[in-house]
């Protein structure tokens, strides 16, 4: 196979329409992350879900460097400088954590910010475990890197989720309500958009049935234990992020996370 | 504590407790300690843990605004430590706390109502990504010159947390300086930003080290604390090992210190400078520093909202 082999050009498009994917999606979810820095309900929270920020920043950071490396630009650019139509991450994690802004009275809600993360960790665990087996061995090889940090992701939500949901009623009830916003917008994270059919022939991830029956395998037995029923459908309620369509909060946050680099894109900062 | 030193009177105590101190000996969260001990280390350890807590806020501005995926990811670092040294301080002066039966809750409450202090400098605001830089390198660089001036404290659990928090200052005040030193070699505009930043930050830098006696601002815990081993250098020791540290470092990244008085007397062998204004100092640390109330209310706020949190954990 030679570099312009149409096949060749075929694979390279959808292993770069998967990262993008990928990296837009940890980007932006640990961008919104980084935003409850120092509003956590402790301190001992804030270490803790600073550090699980800090490495989906660093997992970010990987599939925008494999990007670099097929030609798409610098990793910085790609993070920083596109615009909200090229962004390929789910409208799950471009959803603002809550009313207010992070430095004007946020009023922001950790039942929704307990459930995304947890069901987006899971989710994200799923996908790597199918990455390990990838067809293109730099992301095999960096869904090995990323699995072992993720363990301690998704111990730490799914504690706080069982915990939440068998306390207090008024915790029982917000965090329900936090589980259906999120439910409402879970398939746009299995969504592989528009190069679904290429993704999955050329063996570089399984398909977003599979990944999704295997996210309701993990997840019913815990549901069950707190006595929540698993609803037969999810949702994309603000469309597919996959195919460029988002909502207002996507913007505001890429306003936010490029304020200082859009000064000069050109400079060294 | 054994049989024998219950029976010992309060003074035939403290004197085995200076004697201790004096021979180098650390006291421990369960060992006897004269009242003002206690209330001194309280004061401390509780104030400089809250403002390893509040002094995240200022910072956290510019964590999401960070400009590359490096200093993302650095400065998302260095702030998770600064809770963790907040968090690890709160611990320490719980236990101090213990015998007047008061918490953690007690502690966020006296610093809603403005009765537990914070550091002068993050009270101030941050107005560029340079600022970012600043807090890291000359902040944290004043930080560590304080702190290790307690490495060696009599108190045990204050100065073996101390030791770990040292060993990481030193990474944010390299992070700091990166910063510094990408925007001193960059454009004009990064050059100007930086330049703008120092200035704006001299003087709560002066500040941060506190007056150099009680007569400046008619009040200074620095001589109860030298009494009992926990410093050993006086505010302005500390002012001037700062001075030496860091103004040639200043100067030769091209930068100007907004002090054309600033020099070394040879004669004196110490720097003179212009002081900064000492009531400002005392309205700052009272709460009426530019960004107080605002930092405070961010706490407020996510402690309002956070209330079923705690309710739902503490069933
Ligand atoms: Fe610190
Ligand atoms: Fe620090």
């Amino acid at each position: 196979m030679t570099e312009n082999d149409p096949i060749n050009q075929d694979y390279q498009k959808a292993v770069i329409e998967l990262l993008y994917q990928l990296a837009d999606d940890d980007f932006i979810h640990a961008f919104r992350g980084s935003e409850w820095l120092g509003l956590a309900p402790h301190i001992e929270e804030d270490v803790a879900f600073s550090s699980i920020s800090q490495d989906t920043m660093g997992h970010t950071a990987m599939f925008y460097r494999l990007l670099e490396e097929l030609g798409e630009g610098s990793a910085d650019h790609l993070a920083q400088g596109r615009s909200s139509i090229e962004r390929k991450n789910c409208v799950l994690v471009e959803l603002v954590n809550g009313p207010g802004n992070y430095m004007e009275k946020p009023r922001y809600d950790w039942a929704f910010a307990v459930v995304r993360n947890y069901f987006y960790t899971q989710a994200k665990a799923i996908k790597i475990q199918s990455l390990k087996n990838s067809s293109y061995k730099p992301l095999s090889d960096a869904a090995v890197k990323v699995k072992m940090e993720l363990y301690f992701h998704l111990l730490h939500w799914k504690t706080w989720f069982t915990q939440l949901m068998t306390s207090t009623d008024e915790a029982r009830k917000r965090m329900e309500e936090a589980t259906e916003r999120v439910f409402a917008e879970l398939d746009g994270v299995f969504s592989q958009g528009s190069y679904r059919v290429k993704i999955v022939d050329f063996g570089l991830i399984e398909d977003e049935t599979i990944l999704r029956k295997l996210w309701i395998q993990e997840l019913s037995p815990i549901f069950q234990s707190i006595n929540l029923t698993m609803p037969e459908s999810f949702g994309m309620k603000h469309g597919n992020g996959r195919d460029g369509e988002h909502t207002g909060d996507l913007e505001q946050a890429i306003q936010t996370l490029s304020e200082v680099y859009r000064l000069n894109p050109a400079a060294a900062w | 504590m054994s049989v024998l030193e219950k029976g010992l009177s309060e003074e035939e105590q403290l004197s085995k407790f200076m004697a201790k101190i004096e021979a180098g000996e650390k006291i421990e969260a369960d060992d006897w300690m004269p009242e003002d001990y206690r209330t001194a280390l309280i004061k401390l350890i509780s104030m400089h843990g809250i403002s390893e807590i509040m002094g995240a806020l200022p910072e956290k501005e510019w964590v999401p605004k960070a400009p590359s995926l490096k200093r993302k990811l650095g400065i998302m670092a260095k702030v998770q430590d600064e809770m963790g040294h907040g968090q690890m301080l709160l611990r320490v002066t719980e236990d101090l706390l213990k015998p007047y039966g008061k918490t953690r809750e007690d502690l966020m409450q006296d610093l809603f109502k403005g009765d537990l202090k914070f550091h002068n400098v993050f009270h101030m605001a941050t107005k560029s990504w340079a600022d970012a830089g600043m807090v890291g390198w000359l902040v944290d660089g004043a930080a560590i010159i304080t702190q290790t001036n307690m490495l060696n404290a009599s108190y045990g659990p204050y100065a073996r947390a101390l030791k770990r928090i040292c060993s990481e200052e030193v990474f944010h005040a390299q992070h700091g300086e990166a910063i510094i030193m990408a925007l001193t070699e960059g454009t004009v505009e990064q050059k100007l930003m930086i330049q703008e930043c120092l200035n704006r930050w001299w003087d709560s830098l002066l500040m941060f080290f506190g007056p150099a006696s009680k007569q400046t601002t008619g009040s200074s815990k620095q001589d109860i604390t030298m009494k009992y081993r926990i410093r050993t250098k006086t505010n302005e020791e500390l002012r001037q090992i700062f001075f030496t540290k860091y103004i040639p470092r200043i100067l030769s990244l091209g930068l100007t210190i907004p002090d054309e008085t600033i020099h070394f007397d040879q004669e004196k062998q110490e720097w003179i400078y212009q002081q900064p204004d000492w009531n400002e100092f005392k309205e700052i640390i009272k709460g009426n520093g530019p960004k107080s109330q605002e930092r405070l209310d961010l706490r407020r706020t996510s402690y309002e909202t956070n209330k079923w949190v705690r309710d739902a954990l503490a069933k």
